[in-house]
């Protein structure tokens, strides 16, 4: 099976890239992985008070890592085999979690079934639902019309329609966009897409009604944050300013005020990319968009390479995943969208969005690297 | 759906690849167009907007914090010190950082103890606060096993705070409280006028007073510190600190023991007693009573001890000595002997025989002596002026007025401070009456009549003047003519922002002779040492003070009426409510020949000026002259317990 590098490597690393490639592994996502993580620590770093912080995180990233190298161990046809079982299996959860789901801040999102760690469902589903959708339409018609469309969709809507009741609106258009990724990723027509996301806009108004009052205050707030700037604007006033007056090259590493004197809300979780803007200024920033730009880009490489459709289709759709959550997160951080749940992968504090999005990238490598099937 | 038999399935993996990668394509760019978004909106917040942003930010981290400067001192003239500031530990509490501020008022009461009084204190200062975290005291003079206590339940009471306080504190209580003033709370009233900076946390503004007027000299510049704070308000470092300057100490021509003999010889009688250093205008003594502990008005009073003192009919509150206005009755007769001779309506040889009644010509008005009683027109006989003088003759007067033009007498007593303030730095000094013409029209809307200038030649009618204006007077006189503005200060130790009054201007009374002062001087000691004469022919206060005087003294005694007696009644002070009586005034100076002090003695509704406010003058006068000293530097009489250093004075001001 030809070798498809289409581009040119320092001398020294062809061996690296060919090793790494043996255990299934890509060198320049990995770097480039593992550089975004390695800036999250130091940043990470800067802002936590606590001893011990930065070492938890070190393991929950090591953790996502090793995951991420186990999935790329796994073939391809695993995935397919698997897909639809995992996608009903993770259905049935989401039921579970409304009927029994353990209630933190005000959201149900997680189960506590016995012999098992507490997990969050819709976590998964953000893996389940691309391969679903692509196991689902590999076999058919692609571009996929009519009936197959309705069926595609349908899988992106109904664990959507589950998860966004805990609520967490975040999560279930994120679960929701990777599937319909998928159908956009299988070629459906452009005006397909545009007359859907005018229809999404249409129905905005719609949607409006069934929002929690909290998600509501959040748009609000988003549309005229200079409203309540002691309440609910505070949080992205708060931010703006940590950015900005980061400057070009930033107040330095744990010398940021905004940062440091708490004035920064969810300095390590939600809006860590304010820290890294107020304390390494918009060279420290760009960097970082670059580095995600490089995973993104080698990623859809990566897809585009694939022989099968399947592998294309989920590949391309876990790096778009991967996509929206940078998108998102620093879009409203930066006071572009509103306030939603969305952590900066592998930057912001915490485990589970490492683990899933690593793992994802664990599938993209797996597809990458298995050529026989 | 039927499937569409003519769309058969791609079968070429290739064309399938190639589709699949030209979709990517166009998502890679669409992907890479929103980090060209997300690109251009951190470039625009940090670099074009970079200086609003940044310095939101240090708007927000960094504080300024006012450090209050410490009050100046007040000394009196031998160093005693009349105001010094002292520490006392309060607790205060910052109600944003309270949750339920009942809850805490509770756990204090129950830590330390609480009164009505403190806790109605606090409620009015909650409502009337006017700054976002301020502290707003609760309870003052906190013992230290008290601050331990609230210490050690610190976790359980948030925005509970003990801080220490310069207070003001007034060492000699109230025997200063008019002379001196005192400073209060800062009210939001105050705020309106004040400069917002220099305040910025200063507790307490001084009112009243050398306090008031010396407010900006006494305050001082405030320090600040730049000091970072978290989100919380609570300080992490400190970028710069500028220490506060202390206000200017001052020290005046104040004379504790005088001031302390005036207070005896007033007694509990309502009064005032005002003495002045007739060639240096300085204020030696400066007593209203009855007075009030200054002290109160720094712990803060409650508003039901504060209703009492405003609700009094004795107005402890009332400044009698600056802003009592009273008619002067007879002391006001030298001045119109004077205005008679500069006017040249009469010499010291002309006489006028007082038979006790005076009319104006084709007038019914009787104008009585002071002796008049029914059936006996009273009189002092045949006078000449000096004996007008030592007589007190009413007569005399009354016929010397009546030849005046309209507004001649006025614009002469004009030049002795009536109607005006003369006193350099004396706040709120009242500017009495002194009626013209043109005063009455504006007042009354009416004309002036020749007997209103009869009236006012024994000094009733409308003329009103203060303590301070009478001892000015005095000092004048005492001066043979020359004003010298009366003033608190006498040295500071440093160049006063203050303005003083911009009317007393040193000067002479104009229009008279050297022998004519002395004239008057000689006519004014012999109301207290002319005695052993004949019927009508005694100073009429000789038999009150001056039989046994050590030295020559002048004055001139005055009595006036206080409520109009219908005329043909007689005036019985028996008959008359307490506060209707006359007022008793005693104006004077020592020694004749080369004053050293001139004074003022007044009691409200105390009667005969000779033999009331006489004692009194005499009193005080054997105190300076006689007593224990002016110039010597006795140490303070243990009663006094002042042992404070001298300040070092400056040249004079």
């Amino acid at each position: 099976m030809a070798r498809d590098f289409h581009y040119t490597l320092p001398a020294g690393t062809a061996l690296a890239q060919r090793r790494l490639y043996n255990v299934h592994l890509d060198l320049t996502l990995l770097v480039a992985l593992i550089a975004i993580a390695g800036f999250g620590l130091l940043v990470l770093n800067a802002v936590s008070e606590q001893a011990g912080v930065v070492t938890g995180q070190m393991v929950r990233v090591g953790l996502a890592f090793v995951v991420m190298v186990a999935l790329a161990q796994l073939e391809p046809r695993t995935y397919l085999r698997w897909a639809p079982i995992v996608y009903l299996i993770g259905l049935a959860l989401l039921v579970l979690v409304l009927v029994l789901g353990v209630t933190a801040k005000g959201s149900t999102r997680w189960l506590d079934l016995p012999g098992l760690p507490r997990f969050q469902p819709s976590e998964m589903m953000k893996l389940a639902v691309p391969l679903a959708v692509a196991w689902y339409l590999h076999e058919r018609s692609v571009p996929p019309r009519g009936r197959h469309l309705l069926v595609a969709v349908g899988l992106c809507i109904a664990p959507a329609a589950l998860i966004a009741p805990q609520p967490d609106l975040g999560t279930s258009l994120l679960v929701a966009g990777g599937g319909l990724t998928v159908i956009v990723l299988a070629g459906i027509r452009w005006w397909l897409v545009a007359a859907a996301g005018g229809a999404m806009a249409a129905a905005a108004p719609v949607l409006w009604l069934f929002l929690n009052d909290y998600q509501r205050k959040r748009i609000l707030t988003f549309l005229n944050p200079e409203q309540d700037p002691l309440g609910a604007g505070w949080n992205i006033a708060q931010s703006k300013i940590a950015i900005g007056s980061g400057g070009l090259f930033g107040k330095g590493l744990g010398e940021g005020t905004q940062s440091q004197l708490d004035f920064l809300p969810e300095s390590g979780t939600d809006f860590i990319i304010a820290v890294v803007g107020e304390e390494l200024g918009l060279v420290g920033a760009m960097l970082l968009l670059a580095l995600y730009l490089v995973v993104i880009a080698r990623a859809l490489f990566m897809a585009t390479s694939s022989p099968t459709t399947f592998g294309r289709l989920v590949a391309g759709a876990l790096t778009l995943v991967f996509f929206a959550y940078v998108f998102v997160n620093i879009a409203m951080v930066s006071g572009l969208l509103p306030v939603v749940g969305v952590p900066l992968p592998l930057v912001s504090y915490g485990g589970t969005s490492a683990i899933t999005l690593l793992a994802g990238f664990g599938i993209v490598m797996s597809i990458h690297s298995h050529r026989g099937w | 759906m039927p499937r569409n038999p003519k769309t058969p399935q791609p079968i070429d993996p290739e064309q399938l690849r190639q589709a699949f990668a030209k979709r990517a394509f166009v998502l890679f760019v669409i992907v890479a167009g929103l980090f060209s978004v997300l690109g251009a909106r951190l470039v625009w917040l940090m670099i074009v907007q970079y200086e609003e942003y940044r310095t939101q930010s240090e708007d927000n981290h960094r504080q300024t914090v006012p450090m209050v400067p410490v009050r100046g001192l007040i000394y009196d003239r031998n160093g005693h010190l009349l105001a010094d500031n002292q520490p006392i530990l309060s607790i205060a509490i910052v109600t944003e950082h309270v949750g339920d501020l009942d809850r805490t008022l509770f756990d204090v009461d129950a830590l330390v103890g609480l009164s009505a009084d403190e806790r109605a204190a606090f409620k009015d200062r909650v409502r009337r606060k006017r700054r976002p975290l301020e502290e707003i005291p609760l309870k003052t003079g906190v013992t230290p096993a008290q601050r331990a206590i609230v210490e050690i339940n610190r976790h359980r009471l948030p925005g509970v705070v003990i801080s220490p306080e310069s207070v003001r504190h007034y060492p000699f209580d109230a025997l200063f409280a008019h002379a001196v003033g005192s400073v209060r709370r800062i009210s939001e009233e105050d705020l309106i006028d004040l400069d917002a900076r220099r305040y910025r946390s200063t507790r307490f503004i001084g009112k009243r007073g050398v306090e008031a007027f010396y407010e900006q000299s006494l305050h001082g510049e405030p320090g600040f510190r730049q000091v970072e704070v978290d989100v919380h308000g609570v300080e992490r470092g400190e970028f710069s600190r500028q220490r506060p300057s202390p206000g200017h100490d001052l020290v005046l021509h104040l004379d504790v023991e005088l001031q302390i003999a005036a207070t005896r010889a007033l007694g509990s009688r309502r009064g005032a007693v005002v003495a002045i250093e007739p060639k240096t205008g300085g204020i030696l003594a400066l007593v209203s009573n009855p007075s009030y502990d200054p002290n109160l008005f720094v712990s803060g009073l409650t508003a039901a001890q504060y209703q009492a003192l405003l609700d009094s009919r004795d107005k402890p509150l009332l400044n009698r000595a600056t802003d009592g206005r009273y008619a002067p009755g007879s002391t006001f007769k030298p001045i119109v002997g004077l205005a008679g001779l500069a006017l040249d309506l009469t010499d010291w040889e002309a006489t006028y025989a007082d038979y006790g009644e005076f009319r104006l010509p084709n007038q019914r008005r009787v104008y009585r002596a002071w002796n008049w009683r029914p059936g006996q027109p009273g009189g002092q006989g045949i006078v000449n002026l000096r004996q007008a003088v030592f007589r007190s003759s009413n007569g005399y007067f009354y016929n010397l007025g009546s030849q005046m033009d309209v507004d001649a007498l006025p614009e002469f007593a004009a030049q002795f401070g009536y109607g005006r303030v003369l006193s350099l730095d004396v706040a709120d000094a009242d500017a009495g009456v002194l009626p013209d013409s043109d005063w009455k029209r504006g007042e009354r809307g009416e004309p002036w009549y020749p007997g209103d200038t009869v009236n006012m030649a024994i000094g009733q009618g409308d003329l009103l003047s203060t303590p301070l204006q009478v001892a000015t007077v005095a000092s004048i006189i005492a001066n043979r003519g020359m004003l010298v503005p009366p003033r608190m200060l006498k040295s500071s130790d440093g160049v006063l922002p203050e303005t003083l009054a911009p009317n007393a201007q040193p000067g002479r009374v104009e229009g008279l002779a050297e022998t004519d002062w002395e004239q008057m001087v000689d006519a004014m000691e012999d109301v207290i040492h002319l005695g052993n004469q004949e019927y009508l022919r005694n100073g009429i206060a000789w038999a009150h003070i001056g039989r046994d005087i050590g030295y020559r003294l002048a004055g001139k005694s005055g009595t006036a009426q206080v409520v109009e007696i219908p005329q043909g009644e007689e005036y019985d002070e028996e008959l008359l409510d307490e506060y209707s009586r006359k007022h008793a005034w005693f104006m004077a100076f020592a020694p004749a020949d080369d004053p050293a002090i001139a004074l003022s003695a007044f009691v409200e509704n105390g009667g005969g000026g000779s033999s009331v406010a006489g004692p009194i003058v005499r009193e005080v006068v054997d105190a300076y002259l006689l007593g224990k000293r002016p110039d010597t530097d006795d140490p303070a009489p243990p009663a006094l317990a002042s042992d404070a250093p001298l300040t070092p004075a400056a040249a004079g001001t």
